[in-house]
């Protein structure tokens, strides 16, 4: 095995994937616990506009949601901004992981027992403190394992942006591999490679979790 | 007792699931008084306790604090900083330590500096007997002792009225007695208490008056002395045969 044309691409294209993913989830967090907490707050409109985004987004599948952005709405905006295929590309991850990821919110909101909100409200905590200092920190520590199943699962993911044009792991292993007709080799090292990613985000969000975890388990009074 | 009372309850009425919980409730509690609410289950204790600071919101009737009337669409966050309440289920915060239970409110509600905040929240664990205590976790304590950190914190906000709704009666039996004695300390030091139990021997000996709620009405008050040991109606000498 010749190792050298893997030292041309693979730091490169292992930098790519892992730059999408971490674009693409920091949109998806943002973007799914505003989600969230509009689907658990107050204000019926934004209950409802939540709740139709997150149906609308889950029912479209990922790739289509990716070409729909690129080339659908990429014929629009390109006329007046040409904008990198990487902004396509986050924005379709982040917009459809958000969906995924709000619904993880409104559970984890919802599976709180309701006696927190009231202690916080009766010592006169706003509604917006009591969301920041009491609730959001259980509900997070709570959905933390799940949303570390939804980083693995948009890592993965991210191989669609090779329909995009960007040179991330899947489509700089498939250019190389129609060069060099390596087909096992190639695409055994692109998945040794995308292992080497999700191993220690899955070892990092364990270690968090134990983290938060271990002295503030919620008891059952 | 002559001065106008810290809380007056007017025509209060409240329906819960369609039902009409509270059916007109008149209700006075003086500065200093101990008043202690008991009650068959499903009577409505609770939905008071709750329509005082609003975590139920009254159909009818109003609740007056300290002669003024609390208006639910206004200022509830500062009628409630100055009403503390103790939950039958503790409702301590788990993810946070004893201390940070304590100076939570403080500090985001009263603006107390952290240092203020801790300063007070250590002499009140002292109170309640827990000082060295501060770093636990309410997972790591007795539910006595997280009882008596719940009262701490609602105390730290320095209440005018302190509420409490069965606080003991999630309790093991031998852990009663050290929430109770936290509680008569208070009584003693002219804290305004209006207090639901079913601990009639508490009701007898610190309560300054008593008030029987029976289908979501006042059936009965009086002093103690009286409400208990020479109850009028039929439904209160039932009542009370159930602790004799
Ligand atoms: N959110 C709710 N929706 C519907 N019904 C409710 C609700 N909350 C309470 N109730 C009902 O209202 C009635 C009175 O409730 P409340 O809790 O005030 O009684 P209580 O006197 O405190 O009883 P207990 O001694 O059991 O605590 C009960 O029958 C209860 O089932
Ligand atoms: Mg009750």
């Amino acid at each position: 095995m010749d190792i050298h044309p893997y030292l041309e691409f693979v730091p490169r294209a292992l930098a790519r994937t892992a730059f999408l993913t971490v674009t693409s989830l920091a949109i998806g967090l943002v973007l799914g616990l505003l989600l969230g907490l509009a689907r658990v707050g107050p204000v019926k409109f934004l209950r409802r506009a939540a709740t139709v985004y997150v149906e609308v987004v889950r029912g479209i599948p990922l790739f289509v949601l990716i070409l729909y952005i690129y080339y659908g709405l990429g014929s629009f905006i390109g006329q007046f901004w040409v904008a990198s295929p990487y902004i396509y590309a986050t924005s379709a991850f982040g917009l459809c992981y958000a969906a995924y990821i709000a619904e993880i919110f409104r559970a984890g909101f919802q599976s709180l027992d309701r006696g927190q909100t009231e202690a916080a409200r009766a010592l006169g905590l706003s509604r917006r403190q009591a969301m920041r200092h009491v609730l959001l920190p259980q509900a997070f520590r709570n959905i933390l394992p799940a949303l570390g199943n939804e980083g693995v699962a948009l890592l993965k993911d991210t191989s669609l942006a090779s329909v995009v044009t960007i040179a991330e792991l899947t489509q700089s292993g498939k250019a190389y591999a129609s060069l060099s007709y390596r087909f096992f080799e190639v695409w055994t090292v692109v998945a040794l490679c995308y292992l080497a990613l999700t191993i220690p985000l899955t070892w990092g969000v364990r270690k968090l979790e134990a983290r938060l975890g271990v002295r503030s388990a919620p008891h059952t009074a | 007792m002559s001065a106008a009372p810290l809380i007056r309850l007017k025509g209060l009425r409240k329906s819960l699931g369609g039902k009409e919980i509270l059916r007109g409730i008149d209700l006075d509690v003086a500065r200093g008084e101990v008043l202690c609410v008991i009650g068959p289950s499903g009577s409505g204790k609770s939905t008071l306790v709750r329509c005082i600071n609003f975590l139920e919101i009254p159909d009818q009737g109003t609740v007056e604090f300290d002669g003024a009337v609390v208006h639910p669409d206004e200022s509830l966050d500062q009628h409630r900083a100055r009403v503390g309440m103790v939950f039958q289920r503790f409702n301590l915060f788990p993810h946070l330590s004893v201390l940070d239970n304590l100076t939570l409110a403080p500090t985001q509600v009263l603006g107390l500096s952290p240092d203020q905040a801790a300063s007070r929240a250590r002499s009140l664990l002292d109170r309640v007997g827990l000082a060295d205590r501060e770093r636990s976790f309410p997972a790591e304590m007795s539910g006595g002792q997280q009882q008596r950190v719940a009262i701490a914190r609602a105390l730290a906000m320095q209440p005018q009225v302190m509420l409490f709704d069965e606080v003991t009666s999630a309790l093991d039996p031998e852990l009663v007695g050290e929430v109770l004695a936290v509680m008569k300390g208070l009584a003693r030091e002219g804290m305004t208490m209006l207090v639901v139990t079913h601990q009639m021997k508490f009701a007898r000996e610190v309560g300054h008056r008593v008030v029987f709620l029976e289908g979501g009405v006042v059936a009965e008050e009086g002093k103690p002395e009286d409400v208990l040991e020479r109850p009028k109606s039929g439904r209160l000498k039932e009542f009370l045969g159930h602790f004799s």
